[in-house]
Formats: structure tokens, C-alpha cells, sequence
């Protein structure tokens, strides 16, 4: 029978992910949508980034900054007992990095295509803008909402270099399903490694036929 | 009373057009603003509605200060008491009507307020539904009462009845007036119909390029002063026929057509799409009881 941990493990990092990524994409996506700041365009490269750049590239560099021989790796676990790489935390924060434009790009289309007037409504119905936010335009971009946690999840499941390069391939802790299935190709484990990817491939195509249903043709604007 | 005093540079279809106009509303009256689109009047109620920030200005409402751009005073849209009327309407699509209303509520606002309202502009057998499943006039009831919850000290309405067929507004605008007695209102209208202009408000303010071109009673507004008229009605040419000497000119008036027979030197420089007032002076119109 096939080792279940890469598997179990990679949905705890996809389901952190996302949530912390929900949370995080929201006022960024809603910052985007709303500014007419000069610094947008550099912001939206920056969230933008991840799709086009070589996973590794990413995970490179935050091996780099996160290493304990550097000035941040070293002071983050000296005073804050963290270390980031090699470590589930750390696959955690390169997941949200990496994933961050999947969540963000549709939040930030949803937010651009609500009418203007139901968030001036609002305000001159004496509402703040939390209030706002959260009555009035979350509720009515639950679509954008739905694309972005699943895109996310899908895209964290599907992780490979940015893993290989901070979290490596320690069993329980940073060996995901990706990597697991590279590792049992080489060491020429055929059945086991089609096993972790026939799930992999299950599991993906239910969460996408999934969106696909519930949101009609919602999805395809986003996924190229 | 109300004082409203704004200047903003606006961008206009043809480069920038200078938005610079002087108001006073008297307290409880029914103002038009009057113009043709471009003209500067959305910017106007966003202004006052804080929305849009003025270049310069100020604004008082019953003696409070919403906005004085000397004194840096700028209140925000959620501190000034209003309710606006938007184009699109801004309905709430994930609400249904009741929770539309309900949500204007303010803190510690009975709920009474809103179960009136519905009674009032008759909204009950709407109110478990969602905006999309109204109609225009539908849709226009609830944002009427939707602005109506907080009690504004003014009432804003962006070309309310522009998306709507003849029936539907004159039976909308019957709603207004009722509601803008009924509430006491201070209310400002924008409308580029003569004859809605005519029938709802105690004064009209003609806006063009910005500025204010006219101001004054819709009647003395919209007629030259040496017309002694004792009857007479706003319409649209919508047809001009040369017949021998004579021009027969044809008019919508409300829903009607009618067919007007004038000499070429009052036709000079009517065209069809062109405002007219149709006046008859010296004769004696007949007045019958319709059963």
C-alpha cells in the first residue's frame, strides 16, 4: 500500500494556504481594484510575478533571504525561534506567495466589475467602508470569491520547484505529494508514483469540474 | 434653507469645462435641475452628496456646514443626511427588497420605518424579492424608499424616470410628489423633460456647460414673457409636412399627437426633436365632466 503522508500532507499546506491567502488577498484586491495610486502598477507586477517566474527562481531566493547564515533567516530564528526554510512553515509561506496572483487576480475583477454606485449607495446610506466591504461587496462577489480560494488550492496542490528548492524532502514535514511522486519515479517505483498521481489527477479534476458547475463559465476568464 | 456653492473643473467630451454654480433651496420646495447630459448636473448632486470633492465651494443645509473648502470642512457621505436616487438605482443584488431598506437602517432606528415605507409607496408584495426579479419601475420604487429610511434633509434624484414608458412615470412621478409631501422633503430632481419638469417642481434651475443659464419657476422658465397664454402645453416636434402655403406641424404632448397648422414665419428655425410650447391665446376652452 502507498505511504498516505505526501498526500495528507499536501492538503494541510493547500487548506493553510488558502485560508491565510483569503485573508490576505482581500485587502490587497481591494486596494488594487479602488487606487488610483501611482504605485499600483508596481504592486500588480509584484503580485503578478509568480505566474510568470520560474518556480525555482522564487524558491532560490527565498532560500537565500531565509538561510541562518543570512542577516534575516538568523534573526528571525534567534528572536523568534522561526526558521523558514526546510520547514512546513516555510513551505506555508512560499505556497502564499506563489499562489498569490491565482487569489488575488479574481477578487480584484470582482471588485472592478461591481457598479460603483452600490458602494456609493452604501456610503450615503451612512455606511463605513468595513461595513460596506463586508455587507454589500463580498456577498456580491461570492463567484470571484469561489474561483480564487479554488485556484488557489488547485494551483498549492501543484506546487513542484518552489517546494523542492525551500521545503526539500523531508517525509512528514516538507515531502509533499509532487515530490514524492519525482522521488519514487527515480528510484523507479512506476506503481506507487502513478498512484500519488492518479489521486493528484482525481482530486484536481473534481475540484475544477466542481467550479465549473457552480459557476458556469466563470472560471475560463482566469485560467489560460 | 439651502446654500450650495461649487466650482470644479470637470472633463467634458470637448477637453475641460469650468463646473461653476450658485443655489439656494428653499427648505421643503422640489427643484429641477435642467440640461442636457454632459451639462454638469450628476456632478452637481455628487457634490452635494459628498462623493465627488469640489475644487472650491461650500455647502450649508438648515444651518449646518457639510462642506466649506476654506475652513477645510469636508464631511463625508455617511455624516451628510441624504438619499440618493442613482441612475442604475444601486440596488443591492444580494438583499432582497425588505433587506434593502433594512439595511439603511441607522443605529437604534425602529424597524417601523421601514414597514411604513413599504406601505407607502406599496412595496408589499415585493418585498421578499431579490432586485433582479423587478422591473425598471419596480426596481426605481425601492431606491425611492430605500433613500427615504434615513430621513434625508435633502432628496437627490438622478434622472429617475429617463428608462421608463410614459404610464410607468407618470405614475412614479405621483409617487415622488406624494412622498416629498407626505415627508416634508427638500428635494432635488434631475430630469431633461419639459413636461415632467413643469408638473413636479416649485423651480427649475437650466444648467449648461456648467453654469446656470435660468433659474426660476418651470412656467416662467420655459415661456418668453410676452406670452399671455392661457392655454398651453410643452411637447416635441416629431413631424413637419409642407401643404401648399401652409406647415402642418406634429407634436407629442405627454402621450398624445398633435397636429398643429402654422404659417412659414413661425416655423422658422423649428426643427423635428425640437422643444415647443403649444398656446392658444383668447378662446374659450370647453370643460366636461368624463364619465
Amino acid at each position: 500500500m502507498i505511504d498516505w503522508q505526501p498526500l495528507v500532507l499536501t492538503f494541510k499546506l493547500a487548506l493553510i494556504t488558502t485560508l491565510l491567502l483569503l485573508v490576505i488577498a482581500i485587502p490587497i484586491a481591494y486596494w488594487l481594484a479602488h487606487t488610483k495610486s501611482r504605485i499600483k502598477p508596481i504592486l500588480e507586477t509584484l503580485v503578478s510575478m509568480p505566474l510568470v517566474l520560474p518556480p525555482t527562481v522564487l524558491g532560490f531566493y527565498l532560500l537565500v533571504v531565509f538561510s541562518p547564515a543570512n542577516p534575516l533567516g538568523n534573526w528571525l530564528n534567534e528572536h523568534l525561534g522561526i526558521r523558514l526554510i526546510f520547514s512546513f512553515e516555510g513551505l506555508i509561506f512560499a505556497s502564499i506567495l506563489y499562489s498569490l496572483p491565482f487569489m488575488v487576480h479574481p477578487i480584484q475583477a470582482g471588485f472592478s466589475n461591481l457598479a460603483s454606485s452600490l458602494t456609493e449607495a452604501s456610503y450615503v446610506l451612512g455606511k463605513s467602508k468595513i461595513t460596506t466591504l463586508f455587507k454589500v461587496l463580498l456577498p456580491n462577489i461570492k463567484p470571484s470569491l469561489l474561483t480564487g480560494i479554488v485556484l488557489a488550492f488547485a494551483h498549492t496542490i501543484g506546487e513542484f520547484g518552489v517546494v523542492l528548492m525551500i521545503g526539500g524532502n523531508i517525509p512528514g514535514k516538507t515531502k509533499v505529494a509532487s515530490i514524492a511522486i519525482y522521488d519514487e519515479v527515480e528510484a523507479l517505483n512506476y506503481d506507487t508514483a502513478n498512484w500519488y498521481s492518479l489521486i493528484l489527477f482525481a482530486i484536481s479534476f473534481i475540484i475544477l469540474l466542481m467550479v465549473y458547475v457552480i459557476n458556469g463559465g466563470y472560471l475560463k476568464r482566469f485560467w489560460k | 434653507m439651502i446654500h450650495i456653492t461649487l466650482q470644479k473643473e470637470l472633463i467634458a467630451a470637448h477637453g475641460t469645462m469650468l463646473l461653476d454654480i450658485n443655489i439656494d433651496i428653499q427648505r421643503g420646495s422640489l427643484v429641477t435641475l435642467y440640461g442636457d447630459s454632459g451639462a454638469g448636473k450628476t456632478s452637481i448632486l455628487r457634490m452635494i452628496s459628498g462623493l465627488l470633492a469640489p475644487d472650491k465651494g461650500s455647502i450649508t443645509v438648515n444651518q449646518k456646514t457639510w462642506l466649506d473648502t476654506e475652513k477645510r470642512i469636508h464631511q463625508k457621505p455617511q455624516h451628510r443626511k441624504v438619499g440618493y436616487v442613482f441612475q442604475d438605482y444601486g440596488l443591492f443584488p444580494n438583499m432582497t427588497v425588505k433587506e434593502n431598506l433594512l439595511y439603511a437602517l441607522e443605529k437604534g432606528q425602529s424597524k417601523n420605518t421601514v414597514t411604513e415605507l413599504i406601505d407607502t409607496i406599496e412595496l408589499g408584495d415585493l418585498q421578499d424579492r431579490k432586485p433582479e426579479k423587478l422591473s425598471g419601475g419596480q426596481k426605481q420604487r425601492v431606491a425611492l424608499a430605500r433613500a427615504l429610511v434615513r430621513t434625508p434633509e435633502i432628496l437627490m434624484l438622478d434622472e429617475p424616470l429617463s428608462a421608463l414608458d410614459n404610464t410607468m412615470r407618470a405614475k412614479l412621478q405621483d409617487y415622488i410628489l406624494k412622498v416629498h409631501k407626505q415627508y416634508n422633503l427638500t428635494t432635488i430632481l434631475i430630469s431633461h423633460e419639459i413636461s415632467e419638469v413643469i408638473k413636479m417642481s416649485d423651480q427649475v434651475f437650466v444648467i449648461e456647460n456648467g453654469k446656470i443659464k435660468k433659474q426660476g419657476s418651470p412656467i416662467e422658465v420655459f415661456t418668453t414673457k410676452q406670452m399671455s397664454g392661457k392655454f398651453q402645453f410643452s411637447g416635441e416636434v416629431v413631424h413637419i409636412e409642407k401643404e401648399d402655403v401652409i406647415y402642418i406641424v406634429t407634436i407629442l404632448i405627454g402621450t398624445n399627437f398633435v397636429k398643429i397648422v402654422a404659417e412659414e414665419t413661425e416655423i422658422g428655425t423649428i426643427a423635428i426633436g425640437d422643444k415647443v410650447i403649444v398656446a392658444s391665446k383668447a378662446f374659450n376652452p370647453l370643460l366636461q365632466k368624463v364619465h
